[in-house]
C-alpha cells in the first residue's frame, strides 16, 4: 500500500508530552461542546420529523392525512387503520411471505456460508486458494446483470410465482462464505487439534468444535441475510406475477397505492408494520453496530 | 498463517479430509455456479439475441448494444440521469455522514440512541422509506401543508416538477442512506490513535486544522471505501424514482436501472436489457477502477 506519511503540521515529530491546558481553553472546549450537542439534536429533530409524522399519520382517519394546515394529531387516534390494513389488502399474506422467504434465506445462506468457509478456513485441499479467488469474483457481478437471465432461468425451472424464486437465486452469496472463513480462520488451531487427536473428522470436529464457536458471526450473517431479503424490492418485483399470493412486504407496499386511490393512512400504517422487525433488531444489536459495520458490512445495501 | 501443532498428519487423514472438504464445498459451488456463473454466461448470450419474454428468439450479434448507442430514444437519458444523481447523491450523503460521524463523537451523550435514529432508514424496507417521503412532498402533504399555513405560499411540486424531481430524489436517497456511511466513518473515527490527535492539539492546531489535516487523512482509507461503496450503489439505484416519481416528468428521472427494468420486463425484450445491463456493468467497472488509481493522490495507509 501506499507509503506517504499522514500530514501532520510541522514540530509534530518532537511529540510533547501532556501538558495543563490554561482555562481558557477549557471553556473553549466546553463552548465547542455545546455547539456539537445542538447541532447534533438539531439534525436528529430535522432528521426523525418524517418518521415522526408518519407515524402519527399511520393513526389519523382517512381524509385528515392530507390537510392544510397539516397536524400531527388526527381529531382520533385511529388504533384501527392497523387491523384495517389486513381487510384492505392481502397483508396478512405480504407479511407471512415476507418473513417465511427471509427465514429460510437465513438458513439457507448459514448452512451454505458455514459450510463452505470452514472448507476455505480450516481445511487443505488442491485448488482451494483458485476456487476462492474465482468466489470472491462473484462479488463483483451486480445484480442488475443477473436478474435478467436469472428470470429466464426461473422460466426454465417452472419457478415463477414460486417461493424457491424468492429465495434460492440470492442464497448462495461468496460474501457470506467469506464473512465465514476469515471468522473460521482467528480460531486456535489446537483446539481443532485436540478434537482430531481424540478421532473425530473432519465433520465432527466442524459440528462440536468450530461451529459452536461461531455464534456471533453467524449471528452478523442472519441478521444482515434477514435484511437483504425483508428488504428486497427488485427481484420480487420480477420473480412474482401474482402479488396477492407470493408478494412480499415491500411489493405490498408499492402496489398499495395503485388500488382505489390512495389510502394514505392504511399505507402509513402498513410501512410502520413493515419497518418494525428491523428497527427492533438494530434496537437489540445497537451495541455491536459500529464494530459490526466495521468488520462485516453489515447494512450495505 | 497459523501454524499445525506438532502433530504427524498420515495420509489417510489429508485424503479423508480432501474428500470432506469437496462435501463441505460443494453446496456453494453449486449454487454459485446455478445461479450466478450460468446467469452471467446467459447474460452475455441473451445481450446477443433479440430475446423476448415469451416467443421466438434470433440472434442479432451487437445490434443490441448498436441500438442502444445509437437509436434507442431513452437509453442515454437514463444513463445521464444515473449520473447526474450519483454526482448529486455520493458527495451530500459523505458530507453529511462525515458531519455526523465527527459530531457523534465521545462529548455527546447518549450518542448510541443517535447513531441508531440515523441509522434506522437504512435497515428499513426502502419502499416504506420512499412512502413516508411521498406523504411529506405532495402537493397536499407535509411540507407544502405548513408552508401555505405560515407563510402563505405555494411550494413547487416536488414530485412532477422537472426541477425538482431530482432534487426530491437525492434529497429523500441521502436521507435514507446516509446512516451507514456514518457508521463506516464512525468506526474509523474510533480507531484513530487518540495520541496524533492531542499532540497535535498541544503542538497549537485548532479545531478547522486537525480536521483537515490529521483526521481526515487519517481516515482517508474509510471515506475512500465509503466513496466506493457509494457509488457503486447509487449507479444502481432504483426503487426510488420509481415509487418517487414514476423516472418522470418525461423521462427526467429515470436511471438506468429503470431504463433496463422497463425495457425487460413492461416492453418483454430481454436481450435489449441484457446489453444495458453490460453497458451499467462496464460503467460501474470503470468508475471504480479509476477510483483505484486515484486513491494514491489522497489515501493514506498507514504502513
Amino acid at each position: 500500500m501506499s507509503t506517504d506519511p499522514v500530514v501532520l503540521p510541522a514540530g509534530h515529530a518532537a511529540g510533547g508530552g501532556r501538558r495543563g491546558r490554561g482555562p481558557g481553553r477549557e471553556e473553549n472546549r466546553r463552548f465547542g461542546a455545546v455547539i456539537a450537542y445542538a447541532t447534533v439534536l438539531i439534525a436528529a429533530v430535522v432528521f426523525a420529523a418524517p418518521l415522526v409524522y408518519a407515524v402519527f399519520s399511520a393513526f389519523k382517519p382517512s381524509r385528515e392525512v392530507m390537510q392544510t394546515p397539516p397536524s400531527l394529531f388526527g381529531s382520533e387516534f385511529r388504533w384501527e387503520n392497523f387491523t384495517e390494513v389486513f381487510t384492505y389488502a392481502p397483508f396478512t399474506t405480504y407479511i407471512t411471505n415476507s418473513f417465511f422467504v427471509s427465514i429460510a434465506g437465513v438458513l439457507v445462506v448459514l448452512v451454505v456460508s458455514a459450510t463452505a468457509g470452514y472448507a476455505f478456513g480450516r481445511l487443505r485441499w488442491p485448488g482451494r486458494d483458485i476456487v476462492f479467488v474465482l468466489f470472491l469474483g462473484t462479488l463483483m457481478v451486480p445484480q442488475e446483470v443477473l436478474v435478467i437471465p436469472m428470470f429466464v432461468l426461473m422460466q426454465w425451472f417452472g419457478w415463477v410465482d414460486t417461493y424457491q424464486a424468492l429465495v434460492f437465486p440470492w442464497a448462495f452469496t461468496a460474501f457470506g462464505t467469506f464473512l465465514m472463513r476469515q471468522f473460521f480462520r482467528g480460531i486456535p488451531y489446537e483446539l481443532e487439534e485436540a478434537a482430531r487427536v481424540d478421532g473425530a473428522g473432519p465433520l465432527r470436529t466442524f459440528l462440536q468444535v468450530i461451529l459452536p464457536l461461531a455464534g456471533p458471526a453467524l449471528a452478523v450473517l442472519a441478521v444482515f441475510t434477514f435484511l437483504n431479503y425483508w428488504n428486497s424490492y427488485l427481484w420480487p418485483l420480477i420473480a412474482v406475477n401474482d402479488y396477492a399470493v407470493r408478494g412480499t412486504l415491500p411489493i405490498g407496499l408499492a402496489s398499495f397505492s395503485t388500488q382505489n386511490g390512495t389510502r394514505w393512512d392504511l399505507q402509513m400504517a402498513a410501512s410502520i408494520i413493515s419497518m418494525i422487525p428491523t428497527v427492533i433488531l438494530v434496537i437489540a444489536l445497537q451495541k455491536h453496530l459500529v464494530r459490526g459495520i466495521a468488520t462485516s458490512g453489515l447494512g450495505g445495501r | 498463517m497459523a501454524r499445525r501443532s506438532g502433530i504427524r498428519r498420515t495420509d489417510a487423514l489429508i485424503r479423508t479430509e480432501r474428500w470432506q472438504a469437496l462435501g463441505f464445498i460443494t453446496p456453494a459451488v453449486a449454487g454459485l455456479s446455478l445461479f450466478t456463473v450460468v446467469p452471467v454466461a446467459l447474460a452475455i448470450i441473451m445481450s446477443l439475441f433479440d430475446w423476448p419474454i415469451f416467443g421466438e428468439r434470433t440472434f442479432v450479434g451487437f445490434d443490441n448494444y448498436a441500438e442502444l448507442l445509437t437509436s434507442s430514444p431513452d437509453f442515454w437519458p437514463a444513463l445521464r440521469n444515473s449520473v447526474v444523481f450519483t454526482v448529486l447523491y455520493v458527495p451530500i450523503n459523505l458530507v453529511v455522514a462525515l458531519g455526523l460521524a465527527l459530531l457523534l463523537g465521545p462529548r455527546i451523550r447518549g450518542r448510541a440512541v443517535f447513531r441508531v435514529l440515523f441509522f434506522i432508514p437504512v435497515v428499513t424496507p426502502i419502499v416504506a422509506n420512499v412512502l413516508v417521503w411521498k406523504l411529506i412532498l405532495q402537493p397536499d402533504g407535509l411540507l407544502n401543508g405548513l408552508s401555505r399555513t405560515m407563510f402563505g405560499f405555494e411550494l413547487p411540486n416536488f414530485l412532477v416538477d422537472a426541477n425538482w424531481a431530482m432534487i426530491s430524489i437525492v434529497v429523500m436517497s441521502v436521507w435514507a442512506g446516509m446512516g451507514y456511511n456514518m457508521l463506516v466513518l464512525t468506526a474509523a473515527l474510533e480507531q484513530l490513535p487518540a495520541s496524533v490527535v492531542e499532540a497535535a492539539r498541544i503542538d497549537g492546531a485548532r479545531g478547522w486544522r486537525i480536521l483537515v489535516h490529521i483526521t481526515i487523512p487519517l481516515i482517508s482509507p474509510a471515506i475512500f471505501f465509503a466513496t466506493v461503496m457509494t457509488i457503486i450503489s447509487s449507479l444502481q439505484v432504483f426503487a426510488q424514482p420509481q415509487l418517487l416519481t414514476g423516472g418522470g416528468p418525461g423521462t427526467s428521472t429515470m436511471p438506468i436501472v429503470m431504463f433496463i427494468y422497463n425495457t425487460g420486463f413492461k416492453f418483454q425484450d430481454l436481450g435489449l436489457a441484457a446489453a444495458a445491463a453490460w453497458i451499467l456493468f462496464a460503467l460501474i467497472i470503470g468508475v471504480t477502477a479509476l477510483q483505484f488509481r486515484a486513491q494514491k493522490r489522497w489515501v493514506h495507509y498507514e504502513h
